[in-house]
């Protein structure tokens, strides 16, 4: 098989802090392929966003400190200097953030800010970048591209300006987008339209998209495949379907479960996220779980292992083979009436 | 029928827009624009919509917070609106209300304790001894010790300090309790901590509560009756499962619609909403959702299929609001396409005011192009606004689409 698009191997994030080091990303691997969405799930403070802004290293470096491997198209990006990284960033990889407020300088026109995005990478006229942005804006759907764009963020409502966002992620064409949350800041009406944008352009240009979301909602909505993060560390990972009908780790079993108005009772998961500066060994999960037993409590993080003829693997000791798989975690899970 | 506790009637809020030198107000953004709903005792009604359609001002203007500018909300019997200052501060002791944020919700530099006991304070109970007494108490029913009154906001998590803002709204042992988006700001799994604890507080203390929300799950789970908001106005209200199971506005089937459901086999396929929410400063005439609706109306005298009318009226609108510019787009057939018209409509009437109206506009005239798709294809949606009335008995919905049928 080909090399992926990305691939990060046993990413390690740290922050050096007054109150201890942070391992906020701990030993996290996954690729994304030229033409797939991988989605990284989890809550806040289970190092999504960070394992993400280190793959073109934007942490601040220091208190922060990146191990590991990333290739992008073969090439290692932990090797690159800083000149070199920042033609990666905007360029081949393309970023979208949460929030579209704070990526717009609100003293520009959009259609300058787009423009700028282009001629930071390429070296093309003014003219020929301000076709191109027209077109990018276009494609977007902002309609009626010649009146809006010498028109400021500020006239934009949310959504349009997501797409704007988007607009300039895209005005290199890049190879990869990573976005970070890019619809939790917006109506549910107005995240279908981005959510059908991204997949749209995605399908038209074979880009790598690499999606962090805490919500399960929108991951089955655009994922080919799922990464299922808690406190810094993958629990478990695979196929967007293996992951929604069998879901495997006791943790993202109790994350489906707490998602409200689905016509069952909503369970709670209890306890709260350990503390980063010092989390319990063994598997992150443990002191939660509802299942645990006392072969979860030390060492390192279970291995991962497969199920058996799926693309599905789970970092779970009960899944080996010297445990017993408790019933509610065998076989596919209840559906609610 | 006893009266409902809070009976919220025709409530309006508008704010002047000013503009020019002198100030003088040339319009009014309608934040809500005659809204009513009835909350009984020990009930939870959900109101949903939107950023923007009025949900926040709707519970503000609710409390007093701000002075409604037409309407009435009566409470317990009572018009809150001419009570005078001691019955206001009675009002205010028995609602209760939480905010979506709770980290900006305190001031770092009181206790828990102290800010739990501030409503105790605002209403009388000076006695240090019986706030701790009553503090604590609260802080128990909530979840959280009574020890943590003398620690600070910032040594506890989003979810505990939802907790402790939950423990000050109800430290007055209120009737009623007003959550603007209290779960919005948290994680999934924090979220359904904070609702499975609104739901016990609920059948413990038989509280009433107004839930404000634009996520449909959370209303979903906790609320027995639902309204639907849109631009200042309730378009759909009715109980929660019969509401999710069979919206009765075009408007509450796209919300609905537009949940991402955590199953990935049913993925697409969603009713997709057009355009944005317009500006409240300048609302469409008729049904303020006409504009975006899936479902709008076509006028009776033409033969037209409803997708193919949907298209046509944003071919209008976009025309209206000179959007289209030929100068793109040289022939017919290549406007018909960008704007996703057919290459000729069925029903005579439609095609030739179709044909000449793209004709006026490849001659430049767009005016005559306006007056043509005006007189050919309005709908009664953008002509009359429709009133609340009863689909299915106790769910009601403000559609045309529920008119009786006119001449049958």
């Amino acid at each position: 098989m080909d090399d992926p698009l990305l691939s990060v191997r046993d990413l390690r994030t740290r922050f050096h802090t007054d109150e201890g080091t942070v391992r906020a990303v701990d030993g996290v691997t996954f690729d994304v392929a030229a033409g797939e969405t991988v989605c990284l799930v989890g809550e806040s403070g289970s190092g999504k966003t960070v394992a993400c802004e280190s793959i073109t290293q934007l942490i601040p470096m220091p208190p922060g400190e990146i191990d590991g491997e990333v290739r992008f198209d073969g090439e290692d990006l932990a090797a690159k200097s800083p000149r070199e990284l920042q033609d990666y960033r905007g360029g081949r990889i393309g970023h979208v953030f949460q929030n579209p407020m704070g990526a717009l300088d609100p003293v520009y026109t959009v259609g300058d800010q787009v423009v700028e995005a282009i001629r930071l990478h390429r070296d093309v006229g003014k003219r020929e970048a301000r076709e191109r942005a027209m077109d990018l804006l276009d494609r977007v759907g902002i309609g009626d591209v010649a009146d809006r764009f010498d028109d400021y963020p500020h006239q934009f409502s949310g959504g349009m300006k997501q797409r704007v966002v988007v607009a300039m992620a895209l005005a290199c064409d890049p190879d990869l987008l990573i976005a970070d949350e890019p619809t939790t800041a917006l109506d549910v009406t107005i995240q279908a339209q981005v959510l059908r944008l991204l997949s749209d352009l995605q399908a038209e240009r074979g880009m790598g998209l690499l999606f962090v979301t805490h919500d399960l909602g929108v991951v089955a909505e655009i994922a080919d495949r799922v990464v299922v993060m808690y406190a810094g560390k993958i629990m478990e990972t695979g196929d967007v379907f293996e992951v929604f009908e069998t879901p495997s780790h006791p943790y993202t079993r109790a994350l489906l479960d707490c998602l409200p108005g689905r016509g069952r009772e909503q369970s709670t998961i209890g306890g709260s996220l350990p503390d980063p500066t010092d989390p319990p060994g063994g598997c992150r999960f443990h002191p939660r779980c509802p299942h645990a037993v006392s072969d979860c409590r030390g060492g390192d993080q279970p291995p991962f292992r497969a199920r058996e003829g799926a693309d599905h693997e789970i970092s779970c000791v009960l899944y080996d083979d010297d445990h017993e798989l408790p019933v509610d975690l065998a076989g596919a899970r209840p559906e609610g009436p | 029928m006893t009266e409902p506790l809070l009976a919220v009637e025709d409530l309006r809020k508008h704010y002047p827009v000013r503009s020019g030198v002198l100030r003088r107000v040339t319009g009014h953004v309608k934040a809500v624009d005659g809204v009513g709903f009835a909350l009984g005792e020990g009930e939870t009604l959900g109101l949903v919509g939107e950023s923007g359609c009025g949900k926040s001002t709707t519970a503000t203007t609710v409390l007093g917070i701000e002075e409604p500018t037409g309407g009435s909300v009566r409470f317990d019997g009572r018009d809150v609106t001419d009570l005078s200052r001691d019955e206001v501060k009675a009002f205010r002791r028995r609602v209760g209300m939480i905010f979506q944020d709770p980290t900006t919700a305190f001031d770092p530099r009181m206790t828990v304790g102290e800010s739990v006991a501030e409503p105790l304070e605002v209403h009388g109970i000076h006695d240090t001894h019986r706030q701790r007494e009553i503090v604590a108490d609260t802080l128990v029913r909530v979840g959280m010790s009574a020890a943590d009154a003398d620690r600070y906001p910032d040594a506890f998590s989003g979810g505990q300090k939802q907790r402790i803002a939950l423990a000050r709204a109800l430290v007055t042992d209120p009737d009623v309790l007003v959550a603007d988006e209290p779960v919005s700001a948290l994680d999934v799994s924090v979220q359904a901590e904070i609702l499975s604890l609104l739901e016990d507080l609920r059948a413990d203390l038989g509280l009433s509560m107004l839930l404000i929300s634009h996520d449909l799950g959370v209303v979903r789970q906790v609320c027995d009756r639902v309204a639907v908001m849109y631009l200042g106005e309730i378009v759909e209200r009715g109980p929660t499962e019969a509401l999710f199971a069979d919206p009765q506005h075009p408007y509450t089937e796209a919300l609905v619609d537009a949940i991402p459901e955590p199953d990935p086999r049913q993925r697409g396929g969603t009713l997709e909403l057009t355009g944005d929410v317009p500006d409240p400063s300048n609302q469409p005439p008729g049904c303020s959702f006409h504009p975006r609706c899936p479902g709008v109306v076509p006028p009776e005298d033409l033969d037209i299929d409803q997708g193919t009318f949907r298209r046509v009226l944003d071919f209008r609108l976009a025309v209206e609001s000179g959007d289209v510019s030929p100068a793109d787009d040289a022939d017919a057939a290549r406007l018909r396409e960008r704007h996703d018209l057919p290459a000729t409509l069925d029903g005579d009437g439609a095609e030739t005011a179709l044909a000449g109206a793209i004709e006026d506009l490849l001659a430049g005239d767009s005016e005559a192009a306006v007056d043509r798709l005006e007189g050919a294809f309005a709908t009664v949606c953008e002509e009359e606004d429709p009133a609340l009335g009863e689909t299915p008995p106790g769910h009601e919905a403000a559609c045309h689409l529920h008119d009786p049928p006119a001449e049958d």
